[in-house]
């Protein structure tokens, strides 16, 4: 196929004299991370797929601060937030949707006090919508028909804002068989990498936070690992590589499944 | 009879004044912390403590010690009533006031409290086999050496106590029901003391059960009394605390750290934005202020009721994923360093030394305030940065928590100032501030933001 995905920047369109409907904003992660990149890239098939009005920021787009926030450091949260919340304020944003749950999580309840309100979704929602809206079909007997697949919560989508169903739905769509892990839903075990971890040694103790995680999904049996946040993902693969099940295991986010499921290419 | 009525008075009116001075101190411990205003949203409020403080919503996750505990709690809220009932005795000198007042009511009552006491006592028996046999994890982590330990195995003979002191009480009255009806009245059937005082208490004699009921009634008097004075240095303050905790929970989003308004106007001042712009930039001589919390006077009030409401149990630091890796980080612990800072704190107020004022204004100071309070200690000398520096904020201990205590908050709140007071932290992290503040993105890298989209088609 050769489709020409677009991605349109948000101040084209000002120029243009126009507003999306939605802001998709890719975050550090999904900007620069190799591995995170990929579900950018699908997230953004799919609403190319779907005919959906939508616009990035581009270079205009800056940390949101969550992990400068929470190592401590309110002087460097407040700079870039504030310049975020001057940016989406001039560009008159009103709905974002996001791929990383920590870009979600305080783009959604730590910029409103700073004066940024918007309404903000995670791509995990927006997918299951499109999926209930009918503007988005999982094609059936896809490439994950009867796999086992296992979904790690993340702790800024699950615990935090209290998503747990709409992953569930999605993968329910994918025709496979879907075990959950011991520590699921609000029981969900952290990947290891919030609160600013993902940028530092780990403190003494006997055992990475990622591999805790790892053993308790290569104990499920499950052979694919669906995540929904770049951190997770990372720390999740990490975990896989270093238990050498790299080949038996694949860590999937849920934008990747559907494009790959729907033969998006 | 005269003599026992005006020592039991004396008896109760001291322990309770008593208790009564220990509890101000707590009260006026946590209000050592900053203010917070907590009560927006009254109906959600009380909700909550109807859900989870009467409800025990959030024990039932657990669901063993969920219903053994419930065991414990129903019969504590059940045994109110006859408790009303022997201050009345007490105080007036008169005999099961209610008896005769609210008629098959009476026994009905009784006999709750008999069943309920009955179930406690075997809850109580099962913790004590969990906690001292079994040695359950989340009850034997390096915190809760020594005193917590000691703590709660008191407690749980403290409730065995009580629950003797109903069975003598009660069953020994039914026992004198048959053989001195005239000095007690016949109250209707107790569920369990009815067949158990006979089985206990039947051979004795009139005098013997006299002697038998009234040890069960001061036994049961005294250990609550004694309870009540012990409690604000235990961890079962819960009991009382649990509901005002939950009360004042924080209702919105976890997500949400406590926005820093002194920062985000400086900075705004200092990006010409807003009405900030506009504000006189403060004189460059004065001193920065402290930002974040070293101390518990850095913390909010409702920080430090958390932490004297901590029940200890464990369940936050049997699910932070920090503390199952092996590292030093327990949430719960942070939640008992508080409350022994706050203690250390309000012993030396108390003392009232003047070593413990700061010393540019000990010569004036009339007495130890928040305000000039240095004892040249802080939190910092009981948490430690390794602790903090560990937590991934999954927010796993606040689910957790039973009573709604968040030792998250207290553990931000120090990191930030370990950061922005002190300057310091893990160094690890500087390159991830600078490159956001002059970057704009987490990592210092070349290529621009939109990169990927060139390599999507
Ligand atoms: S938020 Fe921090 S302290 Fe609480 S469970 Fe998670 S890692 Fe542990
Ligand atoms: S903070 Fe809550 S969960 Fe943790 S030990 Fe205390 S009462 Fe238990």
């Amino acid at each position: 196929m050769s489709t020409e995905w677009k991605v349109p920047k948000m101040a084209d369109l000002a120029a243009a004299g126009k507003e999306p409907e939605i802001l998709f904003w890719v975050g550090c992660a999904g900007s620069f991370d190799a591995r995170a990149q990929k579900v950018t890239v699908a997230f953004t098939k799919i609403l190319n797929e779907c005919n959906i009005d939508f616009a990035i920021l581009g270079q205009e787009e800056s940390c949101t601060g969550d992990p400068a926030r929470r190592a401590g450091n309110e002087f460097v949260f407040q700079m870039t937030a504030l310049q975020n919340i001057e940016t989406l304020n001039m560009y008159k944003v009103k709905k974002i949707v996001t791929a990383c749950p920590h870009c979600f999580n305080t783009l959604k309840n730590e910029y409103p006090a700073l004066g940024g309100n918007y309404e903000v979704v995670h791509h995990t929602q927006f997918l299951q919508n499109l999926i209930d809206t009918g503007k988005l079909t999982i094609k059936g007997g896809g490439v994950f028909q009867g796999k086992k697949i296992t979904y790690h919560d993340s702790c800024y989508i699950g615990r935090v804002n209290g998503v747990y169903e709409a992953p569930r739905k999605i993968l329910e769509q994918l025709d496979n068989q879907l075990v959950e892990l011991k520590r699921c839903k609000t029981n969900g075990l952290c990947c290891g990498a919030g609160g600013a971890q993902m940028f530092k040694e780990d403190e003494p103790g006997d055992k990475r936070i990622n591999m805790e995680r790892t053993e308790e999904i290569l104990d499920s049996g499950a052979t694919i690992v669906a995540a929904n946040c770049p951190f997770c993902i990372t720390m999740l693969q990490d975990g896989v590589t270093a238990s050498e099940k790299q080949d038996d295991v694949m860590v999937y986010d849920l934008a990747e499944l559907i494009v790959n499921n729907n033969g998006i290419h | 009879m005269l003599l026992q009525q005006i020592f039991f008075a004396l008896v109760t009116i001291y322990l309770s004044y008593r208790a009564f001075n220990l509890f101000s101190r707590i009260r006026r411990n946590i209000l050592l912390g900053e203010d917070e205003d907590l009560t927006d949203n009254a109906p959600q409020r009380w909700k909550n403590v109807f859900l989870i403080a009467f409800g025990q919503k959030k024990m039932f996750k657990r669901i063993v010690p969920a219903v053994l505990h419930f065991f414990i709690y129903a019969a504590f809220l059940a045994t109110q009533i006859e408790l009303l009932e022997i201050l009345i005795d007490g105080f007036f000198g008169v005999h099961r006031f209610f008896a005769d007042k609210i008629g098959f009511l009476y026994p009905v009552i009784i006999s709750t409290i008999e069943i309920l006491s009955f179930l406690a006592m075997i809850a109580t028996v099962v913790f004590l086999i969990r906690r001292n046999v079994l040695k359950i994890d989340r009850l034997h982590k390096p915190e809760m050496k020594n005193w917590p330990t000691i703590d709660a195995n008191l407690i749980l003979f403290g409730e065995l106590a009580l629950i003797t002191g109903i069975v003598c009480m009660n069953g020994a009255d039914v026992c004198l029901q048959e053989v001195d009806p005239q000095n007690y009245h016949h109250t209707g059937f107790f569920a369990i003391s009815s067949w158990m005082g006979p089985l206990l208490f039947g051979w004795m004699d009139a005098g013997f059960l006299q002697i038998v009921e009234r040890f069960g009634w001061w036994l049961h008097i005294g250990t609550v009394l004694a309870f009540l004075n012990y409690l604000p240095i235990s961890k079962h303050l819960h009991i009382m605390l649990a509901f005002p905790n939950t009360y004042y929970a924080k209702l919105n989003s976890r997500g949400e750290m406590t926005n820093m308004p002194s920062i985000m106007n400086e900075v705004k001042s200092m990006m010409g934005i807003g009405d900030a712009a506009d504000a006189e930039a403060p004189p460059a001589d004065e001193e920065l202020p402290a930002f974040g919390s070293n101390d518990i006077f850095t913390l909010s009030w409702k920080n430090i009721m958390d932490a004297y409401t901590c029940t200890e149990c464990g369940r936050c630091t049997s699910v932070c994923p920090a503390n199952m890796t092996g590292k030093k980080l327990s949430p719960r612990k942070i939640m008992m360093d508080i409350r022994d800072r706050a203690e250390e704190v309000g012993a030396n107020m108390d003392c009232g030394e003047s070593q413990y004022i700061k010393e540019e204004v000990r010569a004036t100071a009339k007495k130890i305030t928040k305000e000039n309070y240095d004892d040249g200690k802080s939190l910092f000398d009981y948490i430690s940065k390794e602790e903090l520096h560990a937590c991934t904020t999954c927010n796993a201990c606040v689910e957790a928590c039973p009573v709604m205590i968040n030792p998250l908050e207290p553990i931000l709140k120090m990191r930030r100032y370990e950061i922005l007071t002190d300057s310091a932290g893990p160094k690890d992290w500087v390159p991830m501030f600078t490159s956001i503040e002059n970057n704009g993105a987490v990592w210092q890298l070349p290529d621009a933001r939109d990169k990927w989209t060139e390599e999507l088609n």
